[in-house]
């Protein structure tokens, strides 16, 4: 890994250098490599000093040549997965880039959570830390995961060849059994995997070509399938532990709120309420299960201090980054290359995006049981390691007393990215003696979400007589996610790149553009987070909606104007251009009211458009009924998961544009559960297509891209449908009624809403 | 002390009759599989079967339960049309994160029963209920589709890997 260097030009060369390992072009991003130094981490096709603890600590199978393959001697395949699942399918994708070369079927193999280890499983573009994050995954582990099948196949090979007195090359793989193919002799690897432990490794290894793939590229089923259609899944929350009692928990709902008098008689009277736990701004009440743990919270009668968030509420914040946005100091993003045109068509706007929760669909939760100079815990994390850290931490003890069980994830988006609950469980389980299962109610889980950002953007473009932008300016406000969550990978110019990532990249042949970001700092207590699609789903949001803007402005088709403004070739085009194609973009005219929005980007290494094709009815009610999705991620892994991870992100996005905000009133967040933070139901899904472009570029990110598209496409659909220009999100219904009277006749059937279940 | 039929078993357990019987069956049972996602009847993740009608089990104190028969996720793959849904659940591979999945063929299962052959519009007004954060929503309707048709309905995943 290269050590952080000078600056260049807007991007440092170390970040380049991280990117072009990543296969993306220009983008920035939630990658950060560089800016952690020269001892970063990095997951290894080998053997490594760790390796041998974790072999042993794995069952101690006959043979182990690296951190993820372990090959028993009864022949089964267990492989280690270095990232964690939470939906994503990247246990199945990282099971086959090792099965792969290995030369086994997915049908034979068992997978396994990683133990937290930073030297064994640390994320290559995430400087080393055992981190699931920022659509890496595969991008990161790509060539190491395959190599390190590679390994183990050829010496496994080797140890067959050895006892038949072969040419290794005269040997063949397939499905776990190793054929001399001149003889026909076979031998299964149980049968050799012994001797293969005790020979040397390979000092180089050779890779499959494409054309020889047996599993990448085609649509595998998911590994983890079969047990999540029958509740055999182990999520945290499903944690057993004998002994153990279980929590619920409120912290103060005023954020840096804190702790004040407490009457618990009320709920120590419950029959099974078995405690009443404090810490300096949250309380908890232990009881035999969580029911009636919650009745015991509900009965105790608390008294919170004020802290200095008493008087903030949402529009105060957004007048504070208003007033940041104007008076700076601005960070430049990227320089113009050009000079400004003296004269032309100056367009202008601002837009805002607002806090988002995660709402992850099981509930934050961590089961830990403190004993003397030990801490057992049991979660399902996107950071085991920082897990563990924290624990210890605030244990007072080394991180090797601290143990860490890895579960599935009921869902992450980023919110599992943060360790917080963890650190309050261990807080409260070291209070006592028995395992202890802190459970988040989902009130508790929105009131204290870790939230994205809240954006505001000032942007403009001075167009030229043929109606293209002579001239680009925009300038991002916002708190920092990456400047709390890894201060080290910030710019040395205190740059946070993932504030600028799609706005300082951006998919168009333009030279004089100016990206820069202001840093406001958050009051304290208002935490924030990343939230799935990071930086690139707001900007993407912003940007794509001027681009319409600008259009529009030109008079010109949405479409055509971008196609204008892109090189011939580019893959953001390619897929643009197949978009369009598949919606029979300017084909038919569309019903009154209706409308289609295009939207077009290169987040996470991958390259998207989505078009979207909504109504919006005399009331102002927002129908989704088309979506085409067009993705170029470069080598595609798995097509099944590419089309699930493109639908339902997409679908996320969409949800959180049409109805997502996190508000503020008194210092708290006034959204609570999925009554007043509402998710998109199936009712209210398009037909959805998605359609891929097929590449032989490096592998790209996928988790994230779909929602980092999603809204823009949305509102620039409402545009097409009412001329209406959303420049705040979530979507305000209100704004898009045809008339007053329209909406006064909604009012007058009582607000009934079909599309709620 | 009150007797629930749990999977065709029945089960003595010593709760408050007020406690929801989500939390019975996980808390105190100990079957985990149905799942806790909202505690207020919004999201449809502790859908059980009350004598083969989908019910909110976080809702649902177990003294109204009486006798009738309980059946969870554990056990829906007994009955012709949990057998049926799961089957189309795997060839489409419906499932991410997976953790509202319980309540999603708990949903889909007790459709099948009362409507073989469901419309876009019977899909709608049955699953509406069941938030997927995910949102596998797309392939939930192809999967009921081809469970209920048999036919196929959408990308079908390959199972081991072979030689094609």
């Amino acid at each position: 890994m290269n050590a952080r260097r000078d600056q260049g030009d807007a991007f440092d060369a170390g970040r380049r250098n991280a990117l072009r390992a990543a296969g993306s072009g220009l983008a920035v991003a939630f990658l950060w490599t560089a800016g952690m130094g020269p001892a970063v981490a990095q997951m290894s096709p080998r053997r490594q000093a760790a390796d041998a603890a974790a072999a042993a600590a794995d069952g101690n199978p006959a043979f182990a040549p690296n951190a993820f393959v372990r090959v028993d001697a009864d022949g089964a395949v267990r492989l280690v997965m270095p990232a964690v699942e939470m939906g994503q399918a990247i246990y199945t994708g990282i099971s086959m880039m090792l099965a792969e070369e290995l030369g086994v079927g997915l049908d034979q193999i068992r997978v396994e959570h990683s133990p937290p280890s930073d030297a064994l499983y640390g994320q290559p573009l995430l400087g080393g830390g055992q981190i699931t994050g920022g659509s890496t995954s595969t991008r990161g582990q790509w060539q190491a995961l395959r190599e390190a099948g590679a390994v183990a196949r050829e010496t496994l090979v080797a140890a067959a060849a050895a006892q038949w007195h072969v040419d290794p090359t005269s040997c063949s793989v397939a499905r776990g059994v190793i054929t001399h193919v001149p003889s026909g002799r076979t031998l299964g690897f149980g049968a050799v995997a012994e001797a293969a432990g005790k020979l040397p490794q390979p000092a180089t290894v050779t890779l499959k070509q494409r054309k020889d793939f047996m599993l990448i590229g085609k649509p595998m089923r998911r590994v983890d399938s079969p047990d999540k259609v029958n509740g055999g899944t182990q999520f945290g929350i499903d944690a057993k532990i004998p002994g153990m009692k279980v929590a619920s928990v409120i912290t103060s709902p005023e954020l840096a709120g804190t702790l004040g008098k407490v009457d618990d008689a009320k709920a120590r009277a419950i029959p099974g309420v078995v405690d009443v736990l404090r810490l300096d701004n949250a309380v908890a009440v232990v009881a035999d299960n969580f029911w009636l743990a919650q009745r015991g919270l509900d009965a105790l009668d608390i008294e919170w201090k004020h802290g200095v968030n008493a008087n903030l509420d949402t529009e105060t914040l957004i007048a504070a980054l208003q007033e940041s946005s104007r008076n700076g100091p601005a960070l430049i993003g990227r320089k113009p290359k050009g000079e400004a045109a003296a004269d032309g068509k100056l367009i202008e706007a601002s837009y805002i995006s607002p806090m988002l929760a995660h709402a992850p669909m099981e509930p934050l939760n961590a089961t830990v049981h403190v004993t003397p100079g030990k801490c057992e815990i049991w979660t399902g994390t996107q950071v085991p390691t920082r897990c563990v850290a924290e624990a210890a931490r605030i244990c007072g003890i080394p991180a090797e007393g601290v143990v860490l069980n890895a579960a599935y994830l009921g869902g992450g988006f980023g919110r599992r990215l943060e360790t917080d609950q963890v650190e309050q469980a261990v807080a409260f389980a070291r209070q006592v003696g028995y395992p202890l299962k802190v459970i988040w109610s989902r009130e508790e889980d929105i009131r204290h979400d870790r939230v994205r950002p809240l954006y505001f953007d000032r942007i403009s473009a001075t167009l030229g007589a043929d109606g293209k932008p002579t001239s680009w300016k925009h300038r991002i406000t916002s708190g920092t996610v990456l400047g709390r969550w890894a201060p080290g990978a910030m710019g040395k110019d205190g740059m946070d790149s993932d504030a600028i990532e799609s706005a300082a990249d951006l998919p168009y042949d333009m030279d004089n553009v100016l990206v820069e970001w202001v840093r406001h700092e958050m009051p304290p207590g208002l935490v924030v987070g990343w939230w799935r699609g990071v930086g690139p789903t707001h900007n993407l949001f912003v940007v794509e909606s001027f681009v319409d803007e600008l259009a529009h402005a030109a008079g010109k088709d949405p479409l055509e104007y971008r196609r204008s403004l892109m090189k011939p070739g580019s893959r953001a085009l390619g897929v643009m251009n197949l978009a369009a194609e598949k919606i029979g973009w300017g084909g038919q005219p569309l019903p009154a009211r209706v409308g289609r929005g295009i939207a077009v980007g290169s987040p996470f290494g991958s390259h998207v458009c989505a078009i979207v094709e909504a109504e919006v009815t005399e009331q102002g009610q927002v129908r989704l009924r088309k979506a085409v999705v067009a993705i170029d991620n470069g080598i595609t892994i798995n097509p099944s998961s590419v089309q699930a991870q493109m639908q339902g992100g997409l679908l996320f996005g969409l949800g959180a544009a049409l109805y997502n905000g996190i508000t503020l009133k008194n210092g708290a967040i006034e959204q609570s559960n999925f009554h007043d933070y509402r998710s998109l139901r199936i009712n209210e899904v398009p037909e959805l297509e998605v359609y891929s472009v097929e590449s032989d570029e490096v592998p790209g990110g996928i988790g994230e891209v779909g929602t980092a598209i999603a809204a823009p496409a949305l509102t620039n659909a409402i545009f097409a449908a009412t001329g209406i220009r959303l420049r705040r999100l979530p979507v305000a219904l209100a704004q898009l009624a045809a008339s007053p009277d329209a909406l006064k006749r909604v009012a007058a059937v009582g607000g009934e809403k079909e599309d709620v279940a | 002390m009150v007797t629930l039929r749990v999977n065709g078993e029945d089960r003595q357990v010593d709760v408050p009759p007020d406690m929801p019987l989500l939390w019975v069956l996980r808390d105190v049972i100990g079957l985990t599989g149905t799942k806790f996602g909202c505690g207020i009847a919004q999201c449809g993740a502790c859908t059980v079967h009350l004598d083969n009608q989908p019910v909110r089990s976080c809702q649902l104190p177990v003294s109204a339960i009486g006798d009738r028969a309980i059946t969870t996720i554990e056990a829906i793959g007994q009955t012709p049309e949990g057998a049926k849904v799961q089957q189309a659940w795997l060839a489409v591979d419906v499932v991410q994160c997976g953790y509202c999945q319980s309540g999603q063929i708990m949903a889909a299962a007790a459709l099948l029963a009362r409507v073989p052959n469901p419309t876009d519009r019977d899909i709608d007004t049955a699953m509406s209920g069941n938030i997927c954060r995910c949102a596998t929503y797309v392939r939930i309707r192809e999967a009921i589709k081809q469970a209920a048709t048999g036919q196929q309905h959408g990308l079908q995943v390959v199972v081991d890997g072979s030689a094609a």
